[in-house]
């Protein structure tokens, strides 16, 4: 008797059945994960999506029709300044005319003014997105009992002007300038800290040292747990350096500056660098890494010296890599909240930051106060920001994607 | 350093022998290569061929645990004397690799980098077309010198990359297994330029093709490895027909006849 046997061909069949079974059993095992995740991920797009649009009850403190017969919205810019002249107290006009003189202000600029300051709308209910569309009966009953002079307007707080209006203290007119320019300044000034130092430190790690030392292993093991250390630890480094023994430079102090204190956009922008380097040095490492042998050997056997070698082909050869990491790490520290918060960020900030020594406000922050007030309109307007904030973010991915299939080389 | 006033021998090795770390690999290599003539290196794989090659050129410099001793002489000149420096001997003394490795940029300036970063003064446009001349490649390839190297079939990448060795000048180039990734003819075409060449160059060829070794070289050095320490060495240098006729070592005669290796 043979000692190598298989199944007789009945048992075979029902061995065959049992590894299908297996199989499937696994394959809807990983299905499920898959399902899973999509579900989580479209729960929380959806959930922000159901803040950010919806109806929304509120009241004029002043009747429209009795500031003109035409809707506020058709009037041109003279109706609208003769309404305000009218409607606003001397002392108040005057004090707008001080701030921009209001002859040189656009419609748009003075219709809100009008809204604001004469008809003084107030909210009084919000609703969101899927009850709006599902259930307006019910909110118009509702809004009937409980509000009785108030209007039932659907309204998008996602809007362009969102985007290009700065924070104000009414949600109705608040938009997110001053936290997406408060964003790109310290995201900014992060690449521009992280970037070379961690070129680099990449180069000389892949290209100089010798990679088989002890103390290079020791260097590169603890990169990549710098990379892993959690968020607030870079927000105390930051908090202890940038802001307190670098005040001078950081709320500069040392140019001349006078009115702020380290709590500045150079001091996020410093911190926010700190904590993307390890990830800008494993990015551009790996983008070297990538670059094969054979063109670093190329360079030597025509009597090149390491430098040329590194700067003429290495560092091109990678640079579509490089790039690409540094646009993640980007959005990573443009998603990034704790540091901010430990640094100092201010809550509320009304004035386009104009130089690194401002004090800031970021989105995630800004989205972080609108979230923890407590009337209605502010939540709509986090869910505003949030989209803003992920809009901003998939453009950067995008970036990146385009720019690694574009000129990533196959060597 | 001065490398200058050609002798009779373009290069010498003297007692040389390579390690890594404690491993030697090559041991107690004594060759003269002679000036204008193809040399060829052959042996069973792993015998250090390669690694005999680069040391000639430095490249072995770039494994760190690599060092060598005894010496390579190249106008009674030791290469590895301290006062001499690698880059300048890597611009004397050119290579050409296993596989064809052009710089991922155009034609062009896969000839003229190697000049320029050389420090040379003439005109770039004419060093490129008598280098792509001396390689046999400018007919082919005058009217797109602006694109990219990669653009090239493999044989033709591989006769660029040795314009790119001719363009700075070399005395001696090296070539380690150049037609092993090529088909037939363009390895041909690859031999036939390894003839023109030696009019300018000396030329040392690595190669496990015996009859490539015996078509195109005039000398040969057969390695082998010592059993016990698994260090290879040249056990027999010669003109290349008495090796390939009258070999005077029983296992050249086994190696050239195909009985084993």
């Amino acid at each position: 008797m043979n000692q190598f046997t298989y199944p007789e061909k009945n048992e075979m069949e029902r061995f065959i059945a049992a590894r299908y079974r297996k199989a499937w059993a696994w394959e809807l095992a990983f299905l499920s994960s898959l399902l899973i995740a999509i579900i989580s991920l479209s729960a929380l797009f959806l959930n922000v999506v159901d803040g950010a649009f919806g109806y929304v009850a509120f009241e004029y403190k002043k009747d429209p029709a009795t500031l003109s017969a035409k809707p506020l919205a058709e009037l041109n810019q003279e109706e609208l300044l003769a309404i305000l002249q009218a409607n606003l107290s001397k002392g108040a006009y005057k004090k707008l005319d001080d701030k921009k003189p209001m002859t040189s202000r656009s419609a748009d600029d003075l219709r809100n003014l009008a809204v604001e300051r004469i008809l003084q709308v107030k909210t009084r209910e919000t609703y969101p997105l899927f009850r709006s569309l599902f259930q307006r009966a019910a909110i118009e009953a509702e809004v009937a009992q409980k509000f009785p002079n108030a209007k039932l307007e659907f309204r998008s707080w996602l809007t362009p002007a969102f985007i290009s209006t700065p924070q104000s203290s009414k949600a109705e007119f608040a938009g997110a300038r001053t936290a997406i320019l408060g964003s790109l300044w310290i995201v900014g000034i992060a690449v521009l800290l992280a970037l070379p130092i961690g070129v680099g430190a990449a180069v000389y790690l892949q290209e100089y040292s010798n990679k088989k030392s002890i103390l290079n292993r020791i260097i590169q093991t603890n990169i990549n747990n710098l990379a892993g250390v959690p968020s607030i630890v870079y927000g105390m480094l930051g908090l202890a350096i940038f802001v307190r023994a670098w005040e001078p430079f950081t709320s500069g102090a040392m140019f001349g500056v006078t009115d702020t204190n380290g709590r500045t956009l150079l001091a996020a922008g410093l911190t926010m660098g700190i904590l993307v380097l390890p990830l800008m040095i494993i990015n551009a490492q790996e983008a070297i890494k990538a670059v094969p042998d054979s063109i670093r050997q190329a360079a030597f056997g025509v009597g090149s010296t390491r430098w040329q070698m590194v700067w003429h082909h290495v560092l091109p050869a990678a640079l579509p890599g490089i790039l690409t990491g540094s646009i993640l790490a980007m959005s990573r520290a443009i998603g990034e909240t704790a540091p901010l918060i430990i640094v100092g960020a201010s809550t509320f900030v009304t004035l386009d930051p104009s130089s690194p020594f401002t004090k800031f406000t970021a989105l995630p922050i800004q989205i972080y106060q609108w979230t923890s007030r407590a009337q209605g309109e502010f939540h709509a307007i986090a869910a505003a920001g949030i989209l803003v904030l992920s809009g901003l973010l998939l453009l950067l991915n995008a970036t990146a994607i385009t720019l690694r299939n574009r000129y990533q080389r196959r060597w | 350093m001065q490398l200058e006033s050609p002798q009779y021998n373009a290069i010498e090795t003297r007692d040389l022998s390579i390690f890594y770390g404690e491993f030697e690999a090559v041991k107690n290599v004594n060759l003269k290569i002679e000036k204008g003539k193809i040399t060829a290196i052959i042996g069973p794989s792993g015998c250090g061929k390669s690694t005999l090659l680069r040391a000639f050129n430095r490249m072995n410099d770039f494994v760190p645990s690599c060092h060598v001793q005894g010496e390579i002489l190249l106008h009674g000149v030791n290469l590895y004397s301290k006062d001499i420096d690698p880059v300048e001997v890597r611009r004397k003394i050119g290579m050409v690799f296993q596989r064809p490795n052009p710089f991922p940029k155009s034609i062009y300036e896969n000839i003229a980098w190697g000049a320029r970063i050389n420090g040379y003064k003439g005109n770039l446009d004419e060093l490129v077309e008598q280098s792509l001349r001396g390689a046999a490649l400018w007919d082919e390839v005058k009217d797109k010198l602006k694109q990219s190297a990669y653009a090239l079939s493999g044989g033709q990448q591989q006769r660029l990359c040795i314009a790119r060795a001719i363009a700075v000048q070399p005395e001696i180039i090296l070539m380690d297994e150049p037609a092993s990734a090529l088909d037939p003819i363009a390895t041909l075409r690859i031999e036939e330029l390894m003839q023109e060449l030696k009019k300018n160059y000396t030329i040392l060829i690595v190669t496990h093709n015996m009859q490539q070794a015996a078509r195109v070289s005039d000398y040969t050095a057969m390695m082998m490895l010592y059993p016990e320490t698994r260090s290879g060495t040249v056990i027999e240098f010669n003109d290349t027909k008495k090796i390939f006729t009258r070999p005077s070592d029983k296992r050249t005669e086994d190696y050239v006849t195909g009985r084993f290796g």
